[in-house]
């Protein structure tokens, strides 16, 4: 009998599918509704210590192959995001999303997400279009370093790391993280693009620059998890341009232990995790699988 | 689909409103939007205001900078859009009685012109009323209402609506208006035992059904409606109390 069931070191999830940081994830009914929508597990929008509305209009458009979004962390601070907290926590699994400058921002954010319930944080160490947060702190290993460690030092849920693809040093950021003791990595973020719209001869996004997610960035985050899980111990989450099953399982052979989906929520629906969950096992069924486990990594030699 | 299309016409509607009109190959239905970009400024969205085979349009009113500024394109300009998002009114509901409050008319004005049901335009004064010219063409009856009675009906558009029911049989109503103006109808179409699809609006990002920003309780405005039946209105207790700024902080109407 297959099983969908797996772990993410101490976190045990039903179903292998995580809402992705950013996605439906800003208020307390619509995290509930994608947990009731399949999702083993949501991931909040990134929470800071004060509220912000993230960059103007026009922040998002449809690309070749996904969307380019500059958002800028839009959230409502940590203060009220527990309201938010407080409606979700009850009917799954939260894993709270938090940016900050710093190991104290860091720390006080996390500290807070655990009080609310999360079951783990996930520090955004790789936001594209953030300037000071996200990548800005999140390509420097003594700086991620000095952050996860600040983090495990404060609280005792799990602290996951979201890296950042914009960079060469992957490995060596992924091994801060470990060294530090986090507890998992999350990749991919967005890969940081721009367009341009010729008939106005400018830049379409008001931060000129943002991220690129969706299918087209798939086999960036697929390579992503196979480095990583070469150089790593901890378990790794995968993310990046998942839309099906086939997807989702290039990532667990890459040596994924779950994986999250964040553009396929509007490019293929809200029930783009019960589709995953039903064609994974029966996928898991015929090529005899019997668990995510047992799957994670056979890609490698 | 992201698209730039070039303005053919701009119909003056109104002291503060205008209509551009241009050629776009998308496939759209009455209660659709578009994303509109205004270089420097803003991207909003815009309710599609006429469906006429390639011909599509938007009617705007010059309410904030970003509405301003688009006040000043003409003819021959070039619009950055992308779209039609949103799910739509059902017209396949019976006899329909449609209602536009303000510039609200320009979302119902496709459902008038495919449906040709009886419409009733409201608005503040006669100087407010939008597009009635094309209604007038297309709905079996057209009735105007202004509140300070300079035109049509001396009311509101609720009280003209309670009116025409009483009158004749309807099975739904299709409305958009300001939010006050929707929750009465909601609550009138209740009491009188009425099916309702009415169109809201939130503060939105994406448009597309994404980022989450525009939420309504569980349902997403740009993806989930913008155009909501009476089972689910029942159900968002966000409608005609609050909404969410750009942080996604709750902000009360009253």
């Amino acid at each position: 009998m297959v099983s969908l069931k797996t772990d993410i070191g101490s976190i045990s999830l039903e179903r292998p599918g995580i809402v992705a940081s950013g996605i439906m994830d800003e208020t307390g009914p619509s995290m509930v509704r994608m947990i009731e929508s399949g999702a083993g597990a949501v991931v909040t929008k990134s929470v800071g210590l004060e509220p912000n509305a993230g960059h103007a209009n026009p922040c998002f458009t449809e690309v070749a192959g996904g969307y380019v979004n500059a958002m800028g962390l839009p959230n409502p601070g940590i203060e009220l995001f527990g309201e938010e907290m407080a409606v979700a926590v009850p009917k799954g699994k939260i894993i709270g999303s938090i940016y900050g400058a710093g190991p104290d921002d860091f720390s006080t954010l996390a500290g807070r997400m655990e009080d609310y319930g999360a079951c783990a944080v996930e520090l955004n160490l790789s936001c594209p279009h953030a300037k000071g947060y996200g990548m800005e702190v999140g390509t420097d290993p003594a700086m991620v370093k000095a952050i996860v460690s600040a983090v495990k030092s404060t609280v005792s849920i799990p602290v996951w790391a979201k890296l950042t693809p914009n960079t060469h040093i992957l490995g060596d950021i992924g091994m801060a993280v470990q060294d530090a003791g986090g507890d998992a990595v999350v990749a991919i973020n967005t890969l940081k693009a721009m367009v341009i719209c010729p008939e106005i001869g400018k830049p379409l996004l008001s931060n000129k620059f943002g991220g690129l997610s969706g299918s087209a960035v798939k086999p960036v985050g697929v390579r992503a998890v196979y480095d990583l899980r070469t150089v790593l111990d901890i378990p790794i989450v995968g993310v990046g341009g998942i839309e099906t099953w086939r997807d989702a399982a290039e990532y667990i052979m890459a040596g994924a232990s779950a994986f999250q989906i964040g553009s396929a929520i509007g490019t293929v629906g809200t029930d783009v995790f019960a589709r995953i969950n039903e064609g994974l096992s029966a996928f898991m069924e015929e090529y005899d699988y019997t668990s995510i486990a047992d799957m994670t990594g056979v890609a490698h030699d | 689909m992201t698209d730039v299309v070039t303005i053919k016409e701009v119909v003056q509607e109104c002291y503060d409103t205008k209509t551009f009109k241009f050629d776009w190959d998308a496939e759209a239905r009455p209660g659709q939007f578009i994303m509109v970009w205004i270089p420097g400024v803003d991207e909003i969205p815009m309710s599609i205001s006429g469906i006429d085979g390639r011909e599509k349009s938007i009617t705007v009113k010059a309410i904030g900078e970003a509405t301003r500024r688009l006040h000043e394109f003409e003819a021959g300009d070039r619009l950055r859009i992308r779209g039609p998002y949103g799910n739509g009114y059902d017209l396949a509901r019976g006899e329909l009685l449609i209602i536009g409050g303000g510039v609200g008319t320009a979302s119902i004005m496709p459902a008038v012109t495919a449906s040709g049901a009886d419409t009733i335009i409201a608005a503040r004064t006669h100087n407010d009323i939008i597009m009635d010219g094309i209604a007038q063409r297309h709905a079996k009856n057209l009735w105007i209402a202004t509140d300070d009675g300079s035109r049509g009906f001396h009311g509101n558009a609720v009280q003209l609506m309670k009116e025409k029911v009483a009158e004749k049989h309807y099975d739904c109503v299709v409305a958009c208006g300001p939010e006050v103006m929707l929750w009465f109808t909601y609550q009138a179409c209740k009491e009188l035992g009425l099916d309702c699809q009415l169109s809201l609006e939130r503060y939105m990002k994406c448009g597309a059904g994404v980022c989450g920003c525009c939420v309504m309780d569980d349902s997403r405005v740009c993806r989930d409606g913008p155009v909501f039946d009476n089972l689910k209105l029942a159900q968002l207790t966000e409608f005609g109390k609050s909404n969410r700024d750009a942080c996604g902080r709750t902000v009360k109407f009253r």
